[in-house]
Order: C-alpha cells, then structure tokens, then sequence
C-alpha cells in the first residue's frame, strides 16, 4: 500500500478506447452506430498500490479492465506494460506475444458461480494455469496448488472436490488463487467481492489485502460499491459513458469531490447510521452508451450545466494535484 | 409494539420445506408487527429466510415447503382481521389479500413484468381486476399511477414493452403495479439491489414519498444495512430462520444488543478507516439441515459461553430496552463491555 510518487509506473495506459460497432440487421451488414465503451482513457498504474476504478453499470469500467489485459482488442490507444527491464505495448501485441506476458497479469471476476468450471476439480482449477504456462507439472505442481489453496484459507486436502461443494465464499477464495498461483505482478479484480454477503466480503476484502501486501501486488480494483473502493483502494477513478470523469487520492475525492457526478454519486450512497440521511438526487438515468449526448456526456443530469457544457466534451484537467474532466475546472476561467 | 395500531402481525412463524436433506426449518418461530404507516425492515444475509417469510405473507409458499405453524394476522382499516394462514386457496378472501390488501415489488423488475405486454396493459389489467371500473377509467387512472411514481410522458409510455425502459424505470413501473389496487401494505423484496447507487437513491425517496401521500405500511426486506438505516422505522435481524434482534431502526443500529448484529455492522467497509482490518464473522452460515442446537449463532460468536449458549432451546426474543428484543442470553454482558 505504498503512495505513489517518484516510483515508475507499472502500468501506463494512454488514449484507450474501445467502441463495439452496432450494425444493422439483415443481408448487408452496415455499421449504424458505435457504442463507446471506453473513450479516451488514460492513466497510470503504480507498483504495489490499488485504483479503484468505480461507476454505475455501463460506463466502462469492465471493458476497461479487460481491454488492458487484452481480453478485448482496443480499437486504439496504448497500454504499455513495464515489467522489471523491458516495457511494451500490450496494446500492440499478437496473442502469441502476449502468452508470456499473461502469467504476470491475471484477473479475478465478480461471480464465483460462472467463472470456475463445474467439471473441473478445484486442485486442477488452480493448477491451470501452471500448466499451461509449463511453470510446473506433477508433485510439485501439486504442492504448488496445495500452498496455494492453505494460503487463500482453503483446506488443501479438498483439492480433489468440485465448486458445487463450495460455498460463495470458498469459490470466491478458489478463483483468487488462481489468479495468485503464478504470482503476477498485476491483478485486476473485477467486482471481486460484489456478490458476497457482508460477512464473507469482509473476509474476503481482508484476504484481498493480506495478498496484496504479501506477493506486492498492484491492483486494479473495479467495483460499484463505493463504501468497498473507499477501504481498498489508494486512489480512485471515476467513470461515467466510457470517461474518466476525476481521478485522485481516495481521501481527497471522498472530503472534496469536486466532479458533479462524483458528487452525486457520494451523496447516493446509504450509510448505515439513521440520523446520517443521504441526499436524493433528483431526476436523470444511467446514461445509454450508444446515444451519448453532445458536448459533456453528464449535462443532462448536471445541476451546472451551462452552455459550453451542452457543445463542448471537456477534458481532463489538472486541478489541485488531481484531475477533472469538468468545465468548471478549466485553466482559463470560462464560467 | 401497540397491538392497536398495527396492520400486520406474525406470530410464531414456521415455513419448512420438505427436501433430500431433511425437512428444512427455513423460518422458525418468527414474530414480528408492522405499526400502520411505518416500514419495518426484514434484514439478514442470504438463505436467513427473510424472502421466504415475505412469501409466506402472500400464501406464494409452494411445495415441497409448507407453513408449518403460527400465524399471520392482517388487520385492514375497517374491517375485521383475517388469519392468512387459515385461509383455504380456494378462499375469495385470499384472493383478495393477494390482489387487494397486500402489493408486492420484486428485486429484479424485468422477470415481474411481462416481456410481451405493453406497460399500459400490465398496469390496466391490475387496477380492472382490483376496482371496479372500466376500460377508459382504468387507462386514465393508469397514467395518473405512472405520473404518480415519476414516470414522464406518462401517456407514450403506456405504448412501450418493459425491454424498452432502464432498471429504475422498470421498478418504477413495478411500484405503480404494486400500489394499483391501493393495499394497505406493500412488500418489497429487495427492490433496489439490482438498480444502480444513484437509481436506488431515487427509488427510496419515491416509497417514502408514496407512504407519506398513502399512509401504506412497507415491509421492506433487504441485506443492505445502509439502506435499512435510511428507509425503516423498524428493523428485525435474521439468522438461520429466526429474529436475532428486533427494535426501532435507530436503537438496533446505534445500540446492537445481539453480538450478530453487531459483527455485521462491524463487516462493513463504510465504518473502517482505510487499510484497517475488517471484524469479520469467523466461519460461515452452517446449513440448514444441521441447525447449531440452542443459538444457532453460537458457533461463529465470540461472547458464546459453553454450556450456555449451546444447549437448547433456542433462546427467545427478550426485552432489553424499551421497544427492543434480542435473542442473546448473554445480551447484558454483550452490551455492559460495549458501554466501558
């Protein structure tokens, strides 16, 4: 959990956007719209620290994560990778290129139920990617997995039992060693503990940060739940339509929000104390990615909204050692 | 709580349901009164039998589950009070608790409503089967619904199919089903945790405002404590089949006399610092077909006292404080060492 600072960063993602065209129905296939997923992205990744990366359903965030480990192919845009001498462009690699590269980045997913395979044991789950990544083969990979298993607090000993006997919990526990087991620099966890009760999440957000501080990971945290992003991460990224809209220091975003959206999104949260009542926002919906609106994205549901807003899509501007996409925070004073 | 002023009584709630494994107690021996007017909150993790009670209220229990005992007593405002659990289901009187007294909204909108009717139609259908009026009236008062619940263009939506409006539109749409027939009390099982922060901060402002303009009383089941501490008045904890605690939403929350309680309010991210380790429950829910004898929380509860806690019966709800009940034998050590 170090800050970051002077330190290189372990991840660089410059302009990525990845937009899924819409084509129309029928025997000419012809490109009526693009939904764009991610728009313009751009950050750093630090070693050892974890960025949240949080906003509503639809606006990105999991294409995201996948497009940077190449789960997905960018439309454009770079992601360059710099691991202990080289750096490269995932962004520009072939899948073969890329197979070494994979065993130092991994991912772990939101629902324990559908990402492990029902006909697999879970002592092969884990083993996987060992395997194909010839990193091991026989008792060692056996005692490799089984170290694993003790370490995520799994019973070594039911390595030979399927998912079905696990509970959300334990499955959870399952894919997050195998996401350990070939020690990758970089995690990217999406929704990892979305759909567990509170107690279990508990557990599991612990585990999460015992890891991280053990194996010196850097995580990319991708969630909705901001109570969650605010104890995990270091820093934190807000997306709406495909945008970051404000990127800074988890303390500061939370004691100073300054993007519109991050604003209303903060005070639409419930805290669990009754005399703390939460502000409701008023009207708006999630907005439709492949109907963006002209100029900023949010000004439909913005209480600033002004005319610039309406014509003019801002950028990402420096303010106060972070950064907001926002026309308020322009270098020259427009408003 | 008052008996006089409450609209919906539960006593000694039992559901079980008949499987491989045993016969499950899914709900055992729950009691609990919603105050006319207010919203009592059923909170608890997954599998502690909160839905399943909500089911039972509405007679929707089918086998292999059964209600296996108790009773739940409805009291409409001029009328005499009707025992559910008598009921036959051939019983007009049920059908008309189902469709009348009782409205119901699901957690996810989008399975209760009908893919290949309009809008319109769903709601029309419910307001023709409940009042007795005809086709135009139901189609005016239809649209007064959805305006009623926040819907713009009332009229043009009426013309749209549920895959073509958002999640929080959906539940909108849901709400104005719910309420068609004007019921006494609302269910509403889970009704934002598929909607996203912002949506369901919009949704809960509108049940407040509903109650406030109807006076229906909403029994209101979730797992999120943060939304419980903005919506209820009161709440019940359950585990395993059984309330934990129970009290005014305030007192629960700020002053947990149950140590399950509590643990959950110490699992949540909201009330640690950042980078602090999270309390935890040690272990996880045991299954039904092996309840834990006497508390079933003892196993995982760190003020458990052997051969205390652990030899049946299962402790009963206790007064602790005004108004407030935990089944916690140990509740005056729980809360004595909370006080230092």
């Amino acid at each position: 959990m170090t800050q970051p600072t002077e330190t290189a960063p372990l991840l660089e993602i410059k302009t990525l956007t990845k937009h899924f065209p819409v084509y129309r129905q029928g025997l000419v296939r012809r490109e009526i719209g693009r939904v764009r997923a991610v728009d313009n992205v751009s950050f750093n990744l630090y070693p050892g620290e974890t960025l949240g990366l949080v906003g509503e359903s639809g606006c990105g965030k999991t294409t995201t994560g996948r497009t940077i480990l190449r789960a997905l192919t960018p439309s454009s845009g770079e992601v360059w990778f710099n691991s202990a001498d080289t750096r490269t462009n995932l962004a520009g690699l072939e899948s073969k290129q890329l197979k070494p590269l994979r065993r130092q980045m991994q991912m772990i997913f939101q629902d324990p139920f559908s990402s492990l395979n029902p006909r697999m044991t879970i002592g092969d789950i884990v083993g996987e990617p060992l395997r194909i990544h010839r990193m091991a083969r026989g008792a060692v990979l056996r005692a490799q997995v089984a170290e694993m298993l003790h370490r995520v607090g799994l019973n070594p000993e039911h390595a030979s039992r399927y998912p079905h006997a696990f509970s959300g919990g334990q499955r959870q526990r399952v894919g997050i060693a195998r996401a350990l087991v070939m020690r990758p620099q970089l995690v990217i966890a999406d929704e990892a503990v979305s759909a567990l009760d509170v107690s279990v999440q508990a557990q599991i957000i612990n585990l999460l940060e015992e890891l991280q501080t053990e194996f010196n990971l850097t995580l990319l945290f991708i969630a909705h739940d901001i109570s969650v992003v605010r104890h995990m991460c270091d820093r934190i990224a807000v997306m709406y339509a495909g945008k970051i809209v404000e990127l800074a220091k988890t303390d500061e975003l939370f004691e100073n929000p300054c993007h519109p959206y991050t604003r209303l999104l903060l005070s639409a949260v419930p805290l669990p104390d009754p005399d703390k009542k939460m502000h409701f926002p008023a009207k708006g919906q999630v907005v439709d990615l492949s109907r963006l609106p002209t100029g900023c994205a949010f000004h439909p549901r913005c209480i600033h909204c002004k005319e610039n807003c309406r014509t003019y899509t801002p950028d990402l501007y420096d303010h106060e050692g972070r950064q907001v996409a926002c026309h308020l925070y322009a270098e020259q004073d427009q408003f | 709580m008052e008996k006089a002023d409450t609209v919906l009584d539960v006593t000694q709630l039992e559901v079980r349901f008949r499987i491989e494994e045993g016969d499950l107690p899914a709900v055992n021996g729950v009691d609990f009164s919603l105050r006319r007017g207010s919203t009592l909150a059923l909170v608890g993790e997954s599998g502690c039998g909160k839905s399943v009670t909500s089911l039972a209220i509405m007679r929707l229990i089918n086998p292999p589950g059964r209600i296996a005992g108790g009773s739940i007593r409805i009291q409409p405002s001029g009328r005499d009070t009707i025992d559910i659990t008598a009921l036959s289901e051939k019983d007009d009187l049920l059908y008309s608790v189902r469709c009348g007294m009782i409205g119901m909204i699901f957690q996810e909108p989008m399975t209760a409503l009908s893919p290949v009717h309009t809008i319109g139609n769903q709601i029309c259908e419910a307001i023709l089967l409940h009042c007795n009026v005809n086709e135009k009236t139901a189609q005016e008062r239809a649209i007064a619904m959805l305006d009623n619940v926040g819907i713009s263009n009332a009229a043009q939506r009426m013309r749209q199919y549920p895959h073509e409006l958002s999640g929080g539109l959906r539940q909108r749409v849901v709400i104005a089903m719910a309420l068609a027939a004007e019921p006494e009390i609302l269910i509403a099982d889970e009704p934002t945790t598929a909607l996203d922060v912002t949506i369901q901060a919009q949704i809960l402002q509108l049940l407040k405002e509903l109650q406030q303009k109807t006076g229906v009383s909403i029994l209101f089941i979730t797992h999120d404590l943060g939304v419980v501490a903005q919506v209820a008045d009161d709440v019940a904890v359950m585990y395993m089949g059984r309330i934990a605690e129970y009290g005014p939403v305030r007192n629960v929350l700020k002053n947990p006399r149950h140590p399950y309680t509590r643990a959950l309010l110490q699992s949540l991210p909201a009330l640690h610092r950042r980078g602090e380790r999270l309390a935890s429950i040690p272990g996880r829910v045991p299954s039904l077909a092996n309840v834990p004898e006497g508390c079933s929380f003892h196993p995982r509860c760190q003020y458990a006292e052997q051969k205390l806690c652990d030899i049946p019966p299962a402790p009963q709800l206790q007064q602790a404080a005004e108004e407030h009940s935990t089944a916690c034998l140990r509740w005056q050590d729980v809360f004595a060492e909370k006080t230092q």
